[in-house]
């Protein structure tokens, strides 16, 4: 076990495995009448969000709740960076405050290992630059996990993950994770938007990969932003839903049975080009519930973990502290 | 005026390898001292050679004094065994005119550790639209031109700037980058920067660059010397042009031949440097055309930054890194060269192409002026960062074995590093 959470490659499948279990436990917190249990009650979290990005946000800071830790948010916007303050000072001057955890999203990659290594406290890796958001992949095969109930790992599974792969810290990630627990991850872009070199197997033809009904079992999309077009790597959003969109007419070739996922917001029209209602396999919202109890798993995880971690509360096990507050 | 004695050691120098003891009176080397001399080195074990000169320079002032002055980098120029330096223009106000070239040639004179000799900007304030006077600046002394951190992007100016500069002596120097290629880069791409997910920098921009100039080298005729080459291909196009007869030379630094790209999966800046580290291949590229003469010269790039700066994430910090104090040391640790010809790319042959030929890379013998390096080939050690005498600290040679350490300098028979350490 480690103090931060900072990739998946540093997770390890060992470790992927412990937090998805942990999750189950949180899951079943979630769906209690009052889902909040004590194990964090003391601790502090703070989100230190140098990038916009409101759904991450709320989605640690609901799970820290959940867990009875205490909350602080720190946005750029409201911040000293515009005065000149430097990473490490802010880094710093939060940490004086007894700060137990932060959970850090940058646009800068490397960025939350910088932070690491500044702190004593445990540092989660909310997103960096185009490089990692393991707690993104951790919910994404989490989701996997529950709506195939494939608790033993995912040897044969067959995941598409179709898009910006070049700019998306979500790809990396979840590539990452599917692969660790024994899934065959295939890439989808056209060349522009794969990274320079490309160590997967990739292909620009999104209907081969769904095929004709015995196609992927997870169809990865992911978010296509407006201001790649400006860098001339695809002509227009037309022409990309047209070879990379998850148009009606692929939509009705899929199996039933396909997991379709996504990481949010959904570019409507754009990479879903079908109402999430006639996609039967979407667990695009599944993703969001999940989110939170999977959070709620490594918080617990790193905060029972780090030894430097200041409150001077027992943290129990996570179990135990939910029947105490079972009615 | 003091004499000194350097008793018993080797002597290498552009005419061979021999033992010999080395007398210096009046800033020359004498056949022998009269009397006892005031100063005796024991030379046993040592290598004595002229004095190193380093092609690329970034001594910061004026403009960046936080990060290091003329005194200060001079200082460590000395203790890296350089007797003379070329400052690189990208001050601030740059060098592109004779008053800001002849400030810090006199700073250099009033730090008086180290010959520093200007290098001038090709465009006015390097921003790639005017010519700055060469002939004005070469009246002032200066020999190679760059605008170096930039390369000259037009192609047009380029060319106007290689035919303008005919006859006057000057050498155009350029930094290799099409920045249309690099827009945000901050490593080499390939493996490790799609992996990391960091906008990369492709071989490609440097070598699109060296193929222009030597064509506009062919066409004009006119001399360029190839600034930190860090690619295979690049150095196998200069390869070829000097094949071809033309008039070019390159020089390569300490760190693209023993550092590669990997390094950046510690998400330090440390390791951020333009151009990129690049990869292993690229590496044993760049050492074979030091060996098979290709490169000419060893050049440091030494690139002073404060250590907040370099404490930013990988994108937001600039690049560079030091260099002067450590070069000889990466050099005899990852060079399979012969002694004598890894003195040549540090002393000589770079003394040839900054037109300092006449005062440093000179033989070790009578008559000459006493601009020496002393050192030992053998010693192995680590560079411990608050020990360096550069006003920064951005080494990025931290736990990579280095194999020889300067003892002493002398510059114009001038102790100015005495077992290792400045004398002022």
């Amino acid at each position: 076990m480690s103090r931060s959470l900072l990739s998946i490659d540093e997770l390890g499948v060992a470790g992927i495995q412990r937090i998805l279990e942990l999750a189950d436990t949180m899951a079943e917190v979630n769906r209690r009448p009052n889902p909040k249990v004590p194990a964090l009650r003391g601790k502090t979290v703070c989100s230190v969000f140098f990038e916009d990005s409101t759904r991450t946000r709320l989605s640690f800071e609901t799970a820290a709740k959940r867990l009875s830790a205490d909350t602080m948010t720190f946005a750029v916007s409201q911040s000293s960076l515009n005065k000149g303050e430097s990473l490490r000072d802010t880094i710093e001057t939060i940490a004086a405050m007894g700060v137990d955890a932060f959970v850090i999203r940058h646009a800068s990659t490397g960025a939350p290992w910088l932070v690491d290594g500044w702190t004593t406290a445990s540092v989660v890796n909310a997103g960096d630059g185009w490089h990692a958001h393991p707690t993104q992949a951790l919910l994404d095969v989490y989701t996997v996990r529950t709506a195939l109930n494939r608790t033993g790992g995912f040897e044969g599974l067959r995941v598409a993950v179709v898009g910006d792969i070049k700019h998306s810290r979500v790809a990396r990630s979840t590539t990452a994770a599917f692969k660790a627990l024994g899934a065959d991850v295939i890439w989808v872009a056209p060349t522009t938007l794969l990274p320079p070199v490309v160590g997967e197997t990739a292909t620009d033809r999104l209907d081969d990969v769904i095929g004709g009904g015995d196609g992927v079992d997870v169809l990865y999309m992911l978010r296509m932003q407006n201001e790649r077009m400006t860098e001339a790597l695809v002509p227009n959003l037309r022409e990309y839903t047209t070879r990379f969109g998850l148009t009606p007419e692929r939509a009705a070739r899929l199996a039933p049975q396909t997991l379709v996922m996504h990481p949010g917001p959904v570019n409507r029209g754009v990479e879903i080009a079908v109402d999430l209602g006639e996609l039967p396999g979407s667990v695009i919202n599944q993703q969001v519930t999940n989110g939170i109890s999977v959070r709620m798993a490594v918080l617990y995880d790193l905060l029972s973990a780090n030894p430097d971690s200041t409150s001077d509360i027992e943290i129990n096990d996570a179990v135990a502290a939910a029947r105490m507050e079972q009615p | 005026m003091t004499t000194i004695l350097i008793r018993g050691g080797t002597v290498v120098d552009p005419t061979g390898t021999r033992p010999a003891d080395v007398s210096i009176a009046d800033g020359v080397i004498v056949e022998s001292i009269d009397g006892d001399p005031d100063v005796t080195i024991d030379g046993r074990g040592l290598t004595v050679t002229p004095g190193f000169v380093d092609l690329h320079t970034h001594l910061r002032e004026p403009g960046k004094e936080e990060a290091e002055t003329i005194e200060t980098g001079s200082r460590a120029a000395a203790v890296g065994g350089y007797t003379a330096v070329v400052a690189m223009p990208n001050t601030d106000p740059t060098q592109d005119c004779v008053s800001v070239v002849d400030f810090v040639r006199r700073q250099g004179k009033i730090a008086g550790l180290c010959d520093v000799h200007p290098s001038a900007s090709i465009t006015v304030g390097r921003a790639g639209r005017q010519l700055t006077p060469f002939a004005e600046l070469a009246e002032a002394g200066v020999r190679l031109f760059t605008d170096d951190g930039n390369g000259v992007q037009d192609p047009l100016l380029m060319r106007r700037a290689f035919e303008y500069s005919k006859g006057l002596g000057v050498t155009m120097a350029q930094h290799c980058e099409v920045e249309q290629l690099t827009g945000g880069a901050v490593m080499h791409e390939g493996d490790c920067c799609s992996h990391l997910g960091l906008p990369g920098w492709p071989a490609l921009a440097e070598e699109l660059m060296v193929h222009r100039d030597i064509e506009l080298v062919r066409l004009t005729g006119a001399p360029a010397h190839f600034l930190h080459l860090s690619t295979a291909k690049s150095v196998e196009l200069v390869r070829r042009a000097k094949s071809d007869g033309l008039p070019v030379t390159a020089e390569a630094t300490p760190h693209h031949i023993s550092l590669t790209d990997e390094l950046l999966r510690s998400y330090s800046a440390i390791y951020k440097v333009t151009p990129p580290l690049r990869t292993m291949d690229d590496v044993v590229a760049v050492r074979d055309g030091l060996a098979d003469g290709t490169i000419d010269a060893i050049a440091t790039d030494h690139a002073p930054h404060v250590a907040e700066t370099k404490e930013q994430p990988l994108d937001q910090a600039p690049p560079g890194m030091l260099g002067l104090e450590t070069a000889l040391g990466v050099c005899l640790a990852h060079l399979d060269m012969a002694l004598a010809d890894v003195v040549a790319v540090l002393s000589w042959k770079p003394a040839a192409i900054a037109g300092l030929e006449a005062l440093h890379g000179r033989p070790v013998v009578p008559g000459e002026p006493a601009n020496l390096t002393v050192f030992d080939a053998e010693e192995e050690w680590e560079v411990i960062p608050a020990q360096l005498v550069s006003k920064s600290r951005n080494t990025p040679f931290v736990g990579v074995p280095l194999r020889g350490r300067v003892k002493h300098t002398i510059l114009g028979g001038v102790v100015t590093v005495e077992n290792g350490i400045a004398t002022r």
